[in-house]
């Protein structure tokens, strides 16, 4: 299903209707959640690290250490964990629900391919909307390290926000938007197939987005260690 | 005798271990009728499914309008399946659409989505939902209807572009008698308005008495009795009986109603 998805990508027709449709549903629906995510990673961060550098006098790394793991780390994972709970779910109890109603029968039968409808605006609009969702939780979750530096450890806004970016290069920036960017694979294809593949009625819908669930976090989790592995080590 | 619009030969179908369909042979020609009946899991919407291409024969071979379709890949499947009409068991109407959307999405489909003439199909969907009565539920949600309603909906969506084979999958299946007779009296009338070919899978064995022996009379808009021919036997119309997958009658109402067979008895007693 996934070359078919793929290559779904660059054929046509295209449903471009769909496509915004499942960007405003997976992006802004999820907006929300990521920002709180962002925030309080980036607060504990702040709070955890503080007292890990207070050891070496090095309080004000604060910033950087918070950047570094939101950047190359926590903002990846994190965003693309929940959009696993949120839209990998979503997806597996819509088209579950749909194939066991038979309305994905009914869709073939009128002479469309699903996967062309259903999947491919799925992964496409995850990929354009989870490197973005990413860059914002990342921000966000600078804030939330900034407002933890500032009212609880006392740091000057200029002294962590320039530790935030001077120690950040352009190389790190990248690694942190391509990792969401292979993560949309695992959050809309896992979704979808779980979706498609149910049997059973509604007890099969609950179980397939239960399997989507935990299907998509397992290869978030395993696929962000192979390419920290990649990029660490080239 | 032309090509059939549909023809099974040997069709043989597994499900693991599970005979869904077992050497299944059978033709429908142009503007005839197809009544297939059979218990609850004796393959009958499966049999459906595999005229459509849905699912793919482990044996035999499967022609649609005169092309086999049981090697072809999905894409060509496609265009063939444009022009075959089919009405799901709990109708299938896409939840998500209006009643409006859900009709024209056949016709919008074949224009890949940007149709050219978007006023032709809402005429053509306002027409199809004007046959099944309910032109003033163009705007609503499938969840807003009634059974019977969402069946009716699913035959406008069936016929909406014209198809010369129609499928109809249960389609009184759990309805009140009242509501049964309204949507069989619109099957026969597409029947017999449109001259199509029609497969009617049911266990409702009224139905098929009705397909068989009645024709829709447009003046007065009922049901009247078929005029028979010098054998006496009236109609276009033949009956298959299924029974765990293997097709175990073929032939016409009187035919079936001659059987001794216990399990056909079942189905012949009503007309007798």
């Amino acid at each position: 299903m996934s070359g078919h998805a793929i290559a779904a990508l660059f054929q046509r027709p295209h449903y471009w209707s769909d496509v915004w449709l499942q960007m405003d549903i997976i992006g802004v629906g999820s907006l929300p959640i990521v920002a709180l995510t962002g925030f309080f990673s980036g607060a504990v961060m702040a709070l955890q690290m503080f007292d890990t550098l207070a050891t070496f006098g090095a309080t004000a790394k604060t910033g950087t250490a918070v950047s570094f793991t939101l950047v190359l780390q926590m903002g990846p994972v994190l965003t693309a964990l929940m959009m696993a709970g949120r839209n990998s779910a979503g997806m597996a109890s819509e088209l579950g629900s749909m194939a066991v109603t038979e309305q994905i029968d009914a869709m073939r039968a009128l002479g469309t391919d699903p996967i062309k409808k259903l999947v491919a605006p799925r992964l496409l609009a995850t990929m354009v909307v989870l490197p973005l969702l990413t860059a914002i939780a990342d921000f966000i979750g600078m804030f939330g390290g900034f407002v933890i530096s500032y009212f609880v450890i006392r740091l000057s806004p200029t002294q962590y926000w320039t530790s935030t970016y001077r120690d950040l290069r352009v190389d790190d920036v990248v690694h942190g938007l391509t990792k969401p960017l292979v993560f949309a694979f695992a959050v809309a294809l896992v979704g979808c197939y779980s979706g498609l593949s149910t049997r059973g009625g509604t007890q099969g819908v609950g179980r397939s987005t239960t399997q989507a669930v935990v299907a998509a976090s397992v290869m978030i989790l395993a696929l962000n260690l192979l390419m920290t592995q990649i990029f660490v080590r080239g | 005798m032309g090509s059939p619009v549909l023809e099974f030969s040997k069709v043989t179908l597994l499900f693991d271990e599970v005979v869904g369909l077992e050497n299944v042979s059978f033709r429908l020609e142009a503007g005839d009728s197809l009544v297939i009946l059979g218990v609850a899991g004796s393959g009958k919407s499966v049999l459906l499914k595999v005229a459509l291409g849905l699912y793919r024969p482990d044996a035999g071979h499967v022609y649609l309008f005169g092309e086999q379709i049981d090697g072809m890949r999905e894409k060509e499947l496609h265009g063939l399946r444009r022009r075959v009409g089919m009405l799901f068991q709990e109708s299938a109407l896409f939840d998500s659409l209006t009643v409006g959307e859900n009709v024209a999405y056949p016709l919008v489909n074949q224009s890949g989505g940007a149709p050219d003439d978007p006023e032709g199909i809402e005429s053509r969907v306002r027409e199809a939902l004007r046959f099944v009565e309910l032109e003033g539920a163009l705007e609503k949600l499938p969840s807003e209807l009634s059974g019977g309603m969402r069946r009716r909906v699913g035959i406008a969506r069936a016929i909406v572009n014209g198809p010369p084979l129609v499928l109809y999958d249960s389609p009184t299946a759990g309805l009140d008698p009242i509501t049964a007779h309204t949507i069989m009296t619109l099957i026969l009338k597409e029947r017999d308005a449109s001259e199509v070919a029609s497969v009617l899978v049911t266990h409702r064995l009224q139905n098929g008495h009705l397909l068989a022996n009645f024709r829709y009379h447009p003046a007065s808009e009922e049901l009247r009795p078929a005029p028979r021919d010098e054998d006496g036997r009236g109609s276009r119309t033949r009956f298959l009986v299924l029974r765990q997958g293997r097709l175990v009658f073929e032939g016409d109402q009187e035919d079936l109603n001659r059987q001794q067979d216990s399990y056909l008895r079942n189905f012949g007693t009503l007309s007798r």
